[in-house]
Protein backbone atom coordinates (compact mmCIF):
# COMPACT_ATOMS: atom_id res chain seq x y z
CA UNK A 1 0.00 0.00 0.00
CA UNK A 2 1.71 3.40 -0.89
CA UNK A 3 1.51 6.48 1.16
CA UNK A 4 -1.09 8.46 -0.63
CA UNK A 5 -3.88 5.46 -0.97
CA UNK A 6 -3.28 5.69 3.00
CA UNK A 7 -4.13 9.12 3.02
CA UNK A 8 -6.76 8.96 0.93
CA UNK A 9 -7.81 6.27 3.56
CA UNK A 10 -7.37 7.85 6.51
CA UNK A 11 -9.08 10.93 5.58
CA UNK A 12 -12.16 9.95 3.24
CA UNK A 13 -12.95 6.53 2.09
CA UNK A 14 -12.23 4.80 5.32
CA UNK A 15 -12.29 7.46 7.94
CA UNK A 16 -11.95 6.85 11.46
CA UNK A 17 -15.22 8.59 12.57
CA UNK A 18 -17.40 8.86 9.34
CA UNK A 19 -16.81 5.63 8.47
CA UNK A 20 -15.46 3.22 10.53
CA UNK A 21 -17.46 5.48 13.41
CA UNK A 22 -15.14 4.82 16.28
CA UNK A 23 -14.20 7.86 18.66
CA UNK A 24 -17.51 9.00 18.69
CA UNK A 25 -17.69 10.75 22.55
CA UNK A 26 -15.25 12.93 22.14
CA UNK A 27 -15.92 14.04 18.72
CA UNK A 28 -19.27 14.91 20.14
CA UNK A 29 -18.13 16.62 23.52
CA UNK A 30 -15.23 19.52 22.68
CA UNK A 31 -15.96 20.45 19.36
CA UNK A 32 -17.55 23.26 20.65
CA UNK A 33 -14.67 25.78 19.80
CA UNK A 34 -12.19 25.38 16.83
CA UNK A 35 -9.15 25.89 19.69
CA UNK A 36 -10.82 22.56 21.41
CA UNK A 37 -11.43 20.74 18.18
CA UNK A 38 -7.80 21.50 16.74
CA UNK A 39 -6.07 20.53 20.39
CA UNK A 40 -7.58 17.34 20.77
CA UNK A 41 -6.89 16.50 17.23
CA UNK A 42 -2.74 17.16 17.13
CA UNK A 43 -2.77 15.12 20.58
CA UNK A 44 -4.57 11.99 19.20
CA UNK A 45 -2.58 12.46 16.29
CA UNK A 46 1.08 12.70 18.29
CA UNK A 47 -0.89 9.58 20.61
CA UNK A 48 -1.89 7.71 17.66
CA UNK A 49 1.03 7.95 15.58
CA UNK A 50 3.13 6.84 18.72
CA UNK A 51 0.99 3.92 19.92
CA UNK A 52 1.40 2.68 16.10
CA UNK A 53 5.29 2.82 16.02
CA UNK A 54 5.36 1.16 19.49
CA UNK A 55 2.94 -1.52 18.96
CA UNK A 56 4.08 -2.53 15.28
CA UNK A 57 7.66 -2.33 16.55
CA UNK A 58 7.25 -4.78 19.00
CA UNK A 59 4.38 -6.90 17.38
CA UNK A 60 6.66 -9.27 17.01
CA UNK A 61 7.54 -10.15 20.78
CA UNK A 62 3.63 -9.09 22.01
CA UNK A 63 2.01 -13.04 22.55
CA UNK A 64 -1.42 -13.05 21.20
CA UNK A 65 -3.21 -13.66 24.29
CA UNK A 66 -2.93 -10.86 26.69
CA UNK A 67 -2.19 -8.14 23.32
CA UNK A 68 -4.94 -6.18 24.19
CA UNK A 69 -4.06 -5.69 27.99
CA UNK A 70 -0.40 -4.73 26.77
CA UNK A 71 -1.89 -2.15 23.93
CA UNK A 72 -4.20 -0.58 26.91
CA UNK A 73 -1.08 -0.24 28.48
CA UNK A 74 1.35 1.07 25.75
CA UNK A 75 -1.37 3.71 25.19
CA UNK A 76 -2.24 4.92 28.79
CA UNK A 77 1.60 5.68 29.29
CA UNK A 78 1.93 8.06 25.94
CA UNK A 79 -1.48 9.34 27.05
CA UNK A 80 -0.02 10.50 30.30
CA UNK A 81 2.89 11.95 28.29
CA UNK A 82 0.58 13.93 26.54
CA UNK A 83 -1.42 15.15 28.94
CA UNK A 84 1.51 15.95 31.07
CA UNK A 85 3.20 18.19 28.40
CA UNK A 86 -0.17 19.72 28.10
CA UNK A 87 -0.35 20.49 31.18
CA UNK A 88 2.54 22.03 31.84
CA UNK A 89 2.36 24.06 28.20
CA UNK A 90 -0.69 24.52 26.82
CA UNK A 91 -3.00 24.37 30.10
CA UNK A 92 -5.46 26.59 28.10
CA UNK A 93 -5.99 23.48 26.26
CA UNK A 94 -5.88 20.88 29.30
CA UNK A 95 -8.61 23.14 31.09
CA UNK A 96 -10.65 23.45 27.69
CA UNK A 97 -10.44 19.61 27.69
CA UNK A 98 -10.44 18.42 30.89
CA UNK A 99 -11.63 14.74 31.55
CA UNK A 100 -11.32 14.35 27.91
CA UNK A 101 -7.48 14.13 27.68
CA UNK A 102 -6.93 11.03 29.72
CA UNK A 103 -9.77 9.39 28.50
CA UNK A 104 -7.94 8.84 25.23
CA UNK A 105 -6.64 6.30 26.24
CA UNK A 106 -10.36 4.41 25.86
CA UNK A 107 -10.85 6.16 23.03
CA UNK A 108 -11.44 3.31 20.13
CA UNK A 109 -9.46 4.97 17.22
CA UNK A 110 -6.35 4.27 18.89
CA UNK A 111 -6.75 0.51 20.32
CA UNK A 112 -8.90 -0.21 16.72
CA UNK A 113 -5.98 0.96 14.41
CA UNK A 114 -3.43 -0.53 17.17
CA UNK A 115 -5.18 -4.26 16.19
CA UNK A 116 -6.61 -3.73 13.22
CA UNK A 117 -3.56 -2.14 11.60
CA UNK A 118 -0.44 -1.93 13.43
CA UNK A 119 -0.30 -5.40 14.72
CA UNK A 120 -0.05 -6.61 10.93
CA UNK A 121 2.45 -4.48 9.19
CA UNK A 122 5.72 -2.39 9.42
CA UNK A 123 6.49 0.30 11.58
CA UNK A 124 7.14 3.03 8.34
CA UNK A 125 3.40 1.70 7.51
CA UNK A 126 2.14 2.03 11.03
CA UNK A 127 3.49 5.67 11.40
CA UNK A 128 1.90 6.82 8.22
CA UNK A 129 -1.22 5.28 9.19
CA UNK A 130 -1.30 6.90 12.58
CA UNK A 131 -0.91 10.67 10.50
CA UNK A 132 -3.02 9.86 8.35
CA UNK A 133 -6.42 8.51 10.67
CA UNK A 134 -5.13 11.25 12.93
CA UNK A 135 -5.29 13.98 10.29
CA UNK A 136 -9.11 12.54 9.31
CA UNK A 137 -10.15 12.40 12.75
CA UNK A 138 -8.43 16.42 13.18
CA UNK A 139 -10.57 16.85 9.82
CA UNK A 140 -13.99 15.61 11.19
CA UNK A 141 -13.27 17.79 14.47
CA UNK A 142 -12.44 20.55 12.98
CA UNK A 143 -15.56 20.55 10.78
CA UNK A 144 -18.13 19.69 13.59
CA UNK A 145 -16.56 22.85 15.62
CA UNK A 146 -16.80 25.43 12.36
CA UNK A 147 -20.62 24.26 12.33
CA UNK A 148 -21.49 24.25 15.67
CA UNK A 149 -19.46 27.84 16.16
CA UNK A 150 -20.57 29.23 13.13
CA UNK A 151 -24.30 28.07 14.01
CA UNK A 152 -24.46 28.59 17.66
CA UNK A 153 -22.48 31.78 18.15
CA UNK A 154 -21.83 33.06 14.86
CA UNK A 155 -17.88 33.13 15.23
CA UNK A 156 -15.07 31.13 13.60
CA UNK A 157 -12.02 30.36 15.04
CA UNK A 158 -12.94 30.46 18.84
CA UNK A 159 -9.66 30.48 20.96
CA UNK A 160 -7.67 29.63 18.06
CA UNK A 161 -7.72 32.75 15.70
CA UNK A 162 -8.05 36.57 16.97
CA UNK A 163 -8.97 38.79 14.04
CA UNK A 164 -6.82 41.74 16.06
CA UNK A 165 -3.09 42.01 16.99
CA UNK A 166 -1.67 38.75 17.19
CA UNK A 167 -3.34 36.16 14.39
CA UNK A 168 -3.05 32.77 15.97
CA UNK A 169 -3.47 32.45 19.73
CA UNK A 170 -2.10 29.46 21.84
CA UNK A 171 -3.74 29.93 25.03
CA UNK A 172 -7.36 29.77 24.25
CA UNK A 173 -8.20 33.69 24.42
CA UNK A 174 -8.91 34.59 20.89
CA UNK A 175 -12.58 35.62 20.33
CA UNK A 176 -12.99 34.16 16.66
CA UNK A 177 -14.07 36.00 13.52
CA UNK A 178 -17.44 37.37 14.38
CA UNK A 179 -19.80 36.99 11.03
CA UNK A 180 -23.15 37.80 12.56
CA UNK A 181 -24.75 38.58 15.95
CA UNK A 182 -24.40 35.41 17.50
CA UNK A 183 -26.18 36.30 20.79
CA UNK A 184 -29.51 37.37 18.64
CA UNK A 185 -29.54 34.92 15.52
CA UNK A 186 -27.22 32.19 17.59
CA UNK A 187 -29.13 28.82 18.02
CA UNK A 188 -27.81 28.38 21.34
CA UNK A 189 -28.85 24.89 20.89
CA UNK A 190 -26.16 23.75 18.26
CA UNK A 191 -23.55 24.53 21.53
CA UNK A 192 -25.59 22.24 24.07
CA UNK A 193 -24.73 18.41 23.70
CA UNK A 194 -28.15 18.51 21.33
CA UNK A 195 -25.94 19.70 18.65
CA UNK A 196 -23.32 17.37 18.93
CA UNK A 197 -25.41 14.76 18.07
CA UNK A 198 -27.39 16.13 15.49
CA UNK A 199 -23.96 17.58 13.58
CA UNK A 200 -22.73 14.27 13.61
CA UNK A 201 -25.54 12.54 12.66
CA UNK A 202 -25.90 14.88 9.30
CA UNK A 203 -22.36 14.70 8.55
CA UNK A 204 -22.22 10.67 8.83
CA UNK A 205 -25.24 10.79 6.20
CA UNK A 206 -23.14 13.38 3.93
CA UNK A 207 -20.50 10.99 3.79
CA UNK A 208 -22.59 7.74 3.32
CA UNK A 209 -24.51 9.83 0.58
CA UNK A 210 -21.12 10.75 -1.43
CA UNK A 211 -19.66 7.25 -0.76
CA UNK A 212 -23.03 5.87 -1.82
CA UNK A 213 -23.09 8.51 -5.03
CA UNK A 214 -19.29 7.62 -6.21
CA UNK A 215 -20.26 3.35 -5.89
CA UNK A 216 -23.10 3.91 -7.93
CA UNK A 217 -20.94 6.17 -10.66
CA UNK A 218 -17.88 3.28 -10.61
CA UNK A 219 -20.89 0.48 -11.15
CA UNK A 220 -21.88 2.55 -14.27
CA UNK A 221 -18.75 2.95 -15.64
CA UNK A 222 -17.98 -0.80 -15.43
CA UNK A 223 -21.05 -1.24 -16.56
CA UNK A 224 -20.08 1.19 -19.75
CA UNK A 225 -16.38 -0.60 -20.26
CA UNK A 226 -18.37 -4.42 -20.38
CA UNK A 227 -20.93 -3.05 -23.03
CA UNK B 1 -24.86 14.31 54.09
CA UNK B 2 -28.01 12.69 53.24
CA UNK B 3 -29.18 16.14 51.20
CA UNK B 4 -25.54 16.11 49.36
CA UNK B 5 -25.62 12.68 48.26
CA UNK B 6 -29.12 13.15 47.03
CA UNK B 7 -27.88 16.03 44.90
CA UNK B 8 -25.42 14.30 43.85
CA UNK B 9 -27.60 11.20 42.85
CA UNK B 10 -29.85 13.44 41.38
CA UNK B 11 -27.35 15.38 39.21
CA UNK B 12 -26.36 12.25 38.03
CA UNK B 13 -29.27 10.16 36.53
CA UNK B 14 -31.27 13.55 35.05
CA UNK B 15 -29.30 16.82 35.48
CA UNK B 16 -25.66 16.23 33.90
CA UNK B 17 -26.91 12.86 32.54
CA UNK B 18 -23.52 10.71 31.70
CA UNK B 19 -24.56 10.46 27.72
CA UNK B 20 -26.73 13.05 27.44
CA UNK B 21 -25.04 15.74 29.01
CA UNK B 22 -21.36 14.87 29.54
CA UNK B 23 -21.16 12.63 26.31
CA UNK B 24 -19.19 9.37 28.13
CA UNK B 25 -19.93 6.66 26.99
CA UNK B 26 -21.54 7.55 23.86
CA UNK B 27 -19.80 3.91 21.77
CA UNK B 28 -21.99 1.26 23.96
CA UNK B 29 -24.95 3.48 24.19
CA UNK B 30 -24.92 3.24 20.16
CA UNK B 31 -23.54 0.09 19.68
CA UNK B 32 -25.65 -1.99 22.46
CA UNK B 33 -29.69 0.33 21.73
CA UNK B 34 -31.01 -2.30 19.30
CA UNK B 35 -33.10 -4.14 21.87
CA UNK B 36 -34.21 -3.22 24.55
CA UNK B 37 -33.49 -6.54 26.81
CA UNK B 38 -29.73 -6.15 25.56
CA UNK B 39 -29.68 -2.39 26.65
CA UNK B 40 -31.18 -3.57 30.22
CA UNK B 41 -28.02 -5.90 30.74
CA UNK B 42 -25.46 -3.71 29.17
CA UNK B 43 -27.31 -1.02 31.78
CA UNK B 44 -26.88 -3.55 34.43
CA UNK B 45 -22.95 -4.40 34.08
CA UNK B 46 -22.04 -0.88 33.25
CA UNK B 47 -23.77 0.48 36.65
CA UNK B 48 -22.18 -2.35 39.27
CA UNK B 49 -18.82 -2.24 37.21
CA UNK B 50 -19.23 1.62 37.58
CA UNK B 51 -19.80 1.22 41.21
CA UNK B 52 -16.73 -1.24 42.10
CA UNK B 53 -14.39 0.86 40.33
CA UNK B 54 -15.19 4.30 41.73
CA UNK B 55 -14.82 2.55 45.27
CA UNK B 56 -11.71 0.55 44.07
CA UNK B 57 -10.65 3.89 42.02
CA UNK B 58 -11.09 5.81 45.44
CA UNK B 59 -8.81 3.26 47.55
CA UNK B 60 -5.91 3.09 44.55
CA UNK B 61 -6.07 7.19 44.45
CA UNK B 62 -5.25 7.64 47.85
CA UNK B 63 -2.49 4.70 47.64
CA UNK B 64 -0.90 7.14 44.83
CA UNK B 65 -1.25 9.78 46.62
CA UNK B 66 0.63 8.76 49.48
CA UNK B 67 3.44 7.39 47.57
CA UNK B 68 3.64 10.51 45.25
CA UNK B 69 2.23 8.89 42.44
CA UNK B 70 -0.23 11.19 40.87
CA UNK B 71 1.01 11.08 37.47
CA UNK B 72 0.25 7.41 37.21
CA UNK B 73 -3.42 7.59 37.78
CA UNK B 74 -4.58 7.27 34.20
CA UNK B 75 -2.74 3.54 33.90
CA UNK B 76 -3.57 2.93 37.45
CA UNK B 77 -7.26 3.38 36.39
CA UNK B 78 -7.85 1.51 33.34
CA UNK B 79 -5.52 -1.54 34.73
CA UNK B 80 -8.18 -1.62 38.03
CA UNK B 81 -11.37 -0.82 35.51
CA UNK B 82 -9.86 -3.90 33.24
CA UNK B 83 -9.06 -6.24 36.09
CA UNK B 84 -12.29 -5.66 37.35
CA UNK B 85 -14.01 -6.61 34.09
CA UNK B 86 -12.32 -9.92 33.77
CA UNK B 87 -12.89 -10.83 37.11
CA UNK B 88 -17.00 -9.68 36.98
CA UNK B 89 -16.63 -11.91 33.93
CA UNK B 90 -15.24 -14.89 35.30
CA UNK B 91 -17.55 -14.64 38.39
CA UNK B 92 -20.89 -14.26 36.26
CA UNK B 93 -19.42 -17.20 34.04
CA UNK B 94 -19.17 -19.54 36.71
CA UNK B 95 -22.25 -18.35 38.85
CA UNK B 96 -24.44 -16.97 36.93
CA UNK B 97 -24.21 -17.99 33.86
CA UNK B 98 -27.02 -17.39 32.04
CA UNK B 99 -26.51 -13.53 32.59
CA UNK B 100 -23.45 -14.09 31.29
CA UNK B 101 -24.54 -15.13 27.55
CA UNK B 102 -27.07 -12.69 27.88
CA UNK B 103 -24.03 -10.05 27.89
CA UNK B 104 -21.67 -11.82 25.75
CA UNK B 105 -20.01 -9.60 23.67
CA UNK B 106 -20.76 -6.45 25.69
CA UNK B 107 -19.00 -7.78 29.17
CA UNK B 108 -15.24 -7.40 27.70
CA UNK B 109 -15.94 -4.37 26.08
CA UNK B 110 -17.07 -2.84 29.04
CA UNK B 111 -13.29 -2.08 29.66
CA UNK B 112 -13.25 0.92 26.95
CA UNK B 113 -16.35 2.08 28.03
CA UNK B 114 -15.45 6.06 28.70
CA UNK B 115 -18.29 6.16 31.15
CA UNK B 116 -16.26 3.59 33.49
CA UNK B 117 -12.74 5.64 33.25
CA UNK B 118 -14.59 8.83 33.16
CA UNK B 119 -16.58 8.44 36.84
CA UNK B 120 -13.46 7.54 38.29
CA UNK B 121 -11.39 10.62 36.82
CA UNK B 122 -14.32 12.65 37.54
CA UNK B 123 -14.02 11.32 41.56
CA UNK B 124 -10.69 12.51 41.78
CA UNK B 125 -11.68 15.74 40.05
CA UNK B 126 -14.60 16.50 42.31
CA UNK B 127 -12.17 15.67 45.65
CA UNK B 128 -15.49 13.07 46.75
CA UNK B 129 -14.56 10.94 49.50
CA UNK B 130 -15.60 7.25 49.59
CA UNK B 131 -19.27 6.80 49.92
CA UNK B 132 -19.93 9.90 47.66
CA UNK B 133 -17.26 8.26 45.28
CA UNK B 134 -19.34 5.03 45.18
CA UNK B 135 -22.86 6.57 44.93
CA UNK B 136 -21.69 9.02 42.12
CA UNK B 137 -20.48 6.08 40.54
CA UNK B 138 -24.04 4.05 40.90
CA UNK B 139 -25.90 6.28 40.07
CA UNK B 140 -23.90 6.98 37.25
CA UNK B 141 -24.53 4.13 35.87
CA UNK B 142 -28.29 4.20 36.42
CA UNK B 143 -28.65 7.40 34.58
CA UNK B 144 -26.75 5.15 31.66
CA UNK B 145 -29.18 2.64 32.15
CA UNK B 146 -31.77 5.10 31.89
CA UNK B 147 -30.51 6.65 28.94
CA UNK B 148 -30.14 3.71 26.95
CA UNK B 149 -33.16 1.85 27.51
CA UNK B 150 -35.36 4.93 26.55
CA UNK B 151 -33.16 4.81 23.12
CA UNK B 152 -33.57 1.01 22.31
CA UNK B 153 -37.16 1.86 22.68
CA UNK B 154 -37.24 4.93 20.78
CA UNK B 155 -34.79 3.00 18.03
CA UNK B 156 -37.39 -0.38 18.42
CA UNK B 157 -39.79 2.11 16.94
CA UNK B 158 -37.37 3.44 14.30
CA UNK B 159 -37.51 0.70 12.08
CA UNK B 160 -41.30 1.87 11.13
CA UNK B 161 -39.84 5.43 10.17
CA UNK B 162 -39.29 7.19 6.57
CA UNK B 163 -36.18 8.75 6.53
CA UNK B 164 -33.99 9.36 3.70
CA UNK B 165 -31.52 6.87 2.42
CA UNK B 166 -28.60 8.50 3.39
CA UNK B 167 -29.77 8.66 7.15
CA UNK B 168 -29.85 4.70 7.37
CA UNK B 169 -27.98 2.68 10.40
CA UNK B 170 -26.14 5.44 12.76
CA UNK B 171 -27.58 8.88 10.94
CA UNK B 172 -30.69 8.42 12.57
CA UNK B 173 -29.99 7.04 15.50
CA UNK B 174 -27.56 9.96 16.21
CA UNK B 175 -30.33 12.80 15.08
CA UNK B 176 -33.08 10.67 17.48
CA UNK B 177 -30.16 10.39 20.38
CA UNK B 178 -30.03 14.53 19.84
CA UNK B 179 -33.65 14.84 20.48
CA UNK B 180 -33.63 12.65 23.38
CA UNK B 181 -30.64 14.48 24.60
CA UNK B 182 -33.38 18.29 23.92
CA UNK B 183 -35.44 16.64 26.40
CA UNK B 184 -33.37 16.13 29.35
CA UNK B 185 -32.02 19.25 28.42
CA UNK B 186 -35.34 20.26 30.74
CA UNK B 187 -33.37 19.18 33.72
CA UNK B 188 -30.56 21.54 33.46
CA UNK B 189 -32.54 24.29 35.52
CA UNK B 190 -33.51 21.75 38.38
CA UNK B 191 -30.89 22.97 41.32
CA UNK B 192 -31.45 20.94 44.79
CA UNK B 193 -30.79 23.01 47.99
Amino acid sequence: MNIKQQFKEGLITNNPVLVQLLGMCSTMAITTSLFNGVGMGLSVIIILTCCNIAVSACRKFIPGEIRLAIFVVLIAGFVTIVDLLLKAFVPALSDALGVFIPLIVVNCIIIGRAEAFAAKSSVAASAVDGIAQGLGYTLVLSAMCIVREFLGSGSFGGGLLNGANSFLTMDGSGAGFQIFNGETYGCLFMILPLGGFLTLGCLIALMQYVLRRSAEKKELKEKEAAE
Amino acid sequence: MLTSLLSISLGAILINNFIFSQFLGCCPFLGVSQKVDSAIGMGLAVTFVMGLSSALGYVVNLILIKFGLEYMQTLAFILIIASLVQLVEMFLKKSIPSLYSALGIYLPLITTNCAVLGVVLLNVQNNYNFIESVVYGITGGLGFMLAIVLFASVRERLQFAEYPKSFEGFPIALVSAGLLALAFMGFSGMKIW
